[in-house]
């Protein structure tokens, strides 16, 4: 008998931290601009002391200019998105749920290309769009996933499904109406892609802005992670055994669709990542919750991260969508997966 | 008290006359509920009032045919359901009343088995139990370990500790799912047909360890189940359900009598004292 101890999820989310930054050191050494892993290092070292005039000005660009921004961008929707999809798995008792299943993507989808129609030049505006798409699919599928007055799953489930299916005849709809490079960079957004420039010339702010929201959310689904294992064995189960299975329903239902909400707005429907990912770490570490919650949001980092530098080397100078990349990648390791039966 | 009067004089409810006693731990008050498709239509099926009580270490049985209440009763008593009236108390508090995590200290429910979504180690699924005793985000102790230990050591279920909880049998998964409500050191332990899949030997070991712990270990164990001759071997008081009705409640010898067996259960029944002094039914009118 060994339960799991803090240290020993400290160690592990130690160890992937550690291939996450292995990776993000790669990503930043690709590219058309050769730096060397030495260099990057000691740029990334002396901009965290704050040391810029220690930089050779090209370096600056590259890194804290290009390259960085769309990595740090990458960790985000990668780990929002790898997070959601273990919440939503536990919260509707079904391991091919994934952040998009109740409709959230399609919400801020649609919210997307309506403000790339209406107001395509408009700084931000794809992004705010975004969220509000997401925000209202948010709202009507709970008012349609309730039961009793409390959320039942499978209601929700098909709350969801049904809800996704109309905006995306919507957005069906909507594509017939546009043309040229407002089609293209529609397409690019429903695929998912991390090219999108901040809407703001504070990055900083911006990142930080995110990341607060990452930090929230996620840490109220991370909170409730007793609770979801032992939901996982059976709602009814899991009242007896003293959970407020309600509340945790709720907290989980909104934290991880404001977490997909996130992710979308800032990089389109990224697929797969947040299907997988938690499979993954599933099979590498346990079903423990309270392990798996971390161990997907740094997971998914790395998925995103090393996806997105594959997606813009690999038919260099053109740049594939992050989501192309996920995709190509994540169907083999769902046949895998499930060939496995899925442990 | 008109409902629960069953078909005649005979069939009238004997509800046990409440005492204070300090080792009373269960107390039911013409405790009802009923089912209703919408809150406006009639109720499809209601249940009671049924009284009853149990003492420390007393080992009750419900017993009745499919349709009958014994699940929903079980649910009243788990504070899963609250009664439409009536009371049920525990250790003198009302179980409605109680937080849900002090709820689970007190009553573990040993549910009909259910599907794991995620495979998980027989150990981590005891584990579970020692939920109630801690924050809401928790690690296990070095205690909540000893005790699971221990759950497990008391169920027989040492020996495969380690296994996955899918690669079991039928019988070891019903001592795996006990030892779980007995890592939650309960006062009160309900389970709702524990003995459905078991064969024979399974049903009478399961009994057996039932009585046992409710001896040794000051439970009181309310077991809903359709083998009337194990009830009547094993249990100290036996709740009889019929169509949402209390039928009788009593000792078993006070129970088990022919006239109501044949009516309730629809077949030919016969009762006979058997050697431990206990009613025994089978069948008659077959030969």
């Amino acid at each position: 008998m060994r339960p799991l101890t803090p240290k020993r999820i400290l160690w592990i989310c130690s160890g992937l931290g550690a291939v996450l930054f292995v990776a993000v050191v790669v990503s930043l050494r690709m590219g058309a601009y050769p730096i060397g892993v030495r260099d990057i290092v000691m740029t990334l070292f002396n901009g965290a002391m704050g040391r810029r005039d220690d930089i050779p000005s090209e370096f600056w660009l590259v890194v804290f200019g290009l390259r960085l921004p769309r990595i740090a961008l990458g960790i985000l929707v990668g780990a929002s998105l790898s997070t959601a999809g273990a919440g939503f798995q536990a919260l509707l008792r079904n391991p091919l749920a994934d952040p998009y299943v109740l409709g959230v993507s399609s919400g801020a989808a649609l919210g997307a290309i309506v403000s790339l129609i209406v107001a395509p030049h408009v700084v931000g505006a794809i992004q705010i769009a975004a969220f509000v798409g997401a925000a209202a699919t948010i709202a009507a599928v709970y008012f349609l996933g309730r039961r009793g007055g409390h959320l039942d799953s499978p209601t929700l489930l098909l709350a969801g499904i049904v809800a996704a299916s109309f905006l995306s005849a919507i957005i069906m709809f909507l594509l017939t109406m546009v043309t040229g490079s407002e089609l293209r960079s529609i397409a690019f957004w429903l695929m998912g892609d991390l090219t999108a420039p901040p809407p703001t010339t504070n990055v900083i702010g911006w990142f930080g802005f995110l990341f607060f929201i990452f930090i929230v959310a996620a840490g109220a689904i991370y909170t409730t992670s007793s609770d979801l294992n032992l939901i996982l064995t059976g709602e009814q189960e899991a009242r007896h055994l003293g959970v407020n299975v309600n509340r945790v329903k709720l907290v989980v239902y909104v934290a991880a669709s404001v977490l997909t909400g996130l992710a979308v707005s800032v990089s389109g429907a990224i697929g797969y990542v947040g299907l997988l990912v938690p499979h993954v770490m599933r099979m590498l570490f346990g079903t423990d919750y309270r392990l798996l919650i971390p161990t997907s949001a740094i997971g998914g980092a790395i998925a995103i991260v090393v996806a997105d530098t594959l997606a813009r080397t690999i038919v260099a100078p053109t740049q594939l969508p992050v989501g192309a990349m996920t995709a190509l990648a994540g169907a083999p390791v769902f046949i895998y997966l499930m060939r496995r039966r899925i442990r | 008290m008109s409902a629960g009067a069953g078909s005649g004089a005979s069939m009238a409810p004997q509800p046990v006359p409440f005492s204070a006693s300090p080792s009373l731990r269960l107390k039911v008050e013409q405790a009802s509920y009923a089912y209703a498709a919408t809150d406006r239509s009639a109720p499809k099926f209601t249940l009671g009032p049924v009284s009853f009580e149990a003492q420390q270490r007393e080992l009750v049985a419900i017993l009745g045919p499919n349709a009958s209440g014994k699940s929903t009763l079980l649910k009243l008593l788990a504070g899963l359901l609250k009664p439409l009236s009536g009371r049920i108390e525990i250790d003198g508090t009302e179980v409605g009343d109680l937080d849900l995590r002090v709820r689970a200290q007190k009553i573990a429910l040993v549910a009909q088995e259910s599907e794991l979504l995620f495979p998980l180690r027989v150990w981590e699924y005891v584990l579970q139990g020692r939920y109630p005793y801690g924050r809401r985000l928790r690690f296990e102790s070095d205690e909540d370990c000893l005790l699971a230990g221990n759950a497990l050591a008391q169920v027989g279920a040492d020996g495969f500790r380690d296994r996955w909880m899918d690669q079991l049998s039928g019988g070891e998964k019903q001592r795996v799912i006990l030892a779980r409500a007995l890592a939650q050191q309960p006062s009160l332990l309900l389970l709702d047909e524990p003995t459905q899949h078991l064969d024979i030997g399974g049903k009478v070991e399961l009994l057996r360890r039932l009585r046992r712990l409710a001896d040794e270990n000051r439970y009181t164990v309310v077991v809903i189940t359709h083998e009337l001759n194990l009830a009547a071997e094993f249990s100290d008081r036996i709740v009889l359900l019929h169509k949402g009705k209390s039928l009788r409640v009593g000792k078993p010898t006070e129970v088990y009598q022919r006239e109501i067996l044949e009516e309730v259960f629809e077949a030919p029944l016969e009762v006979e004292i058997g050697y431990s002094g206990r009613p025994r039914v089978i069948l008659s009118g077959s030969h």
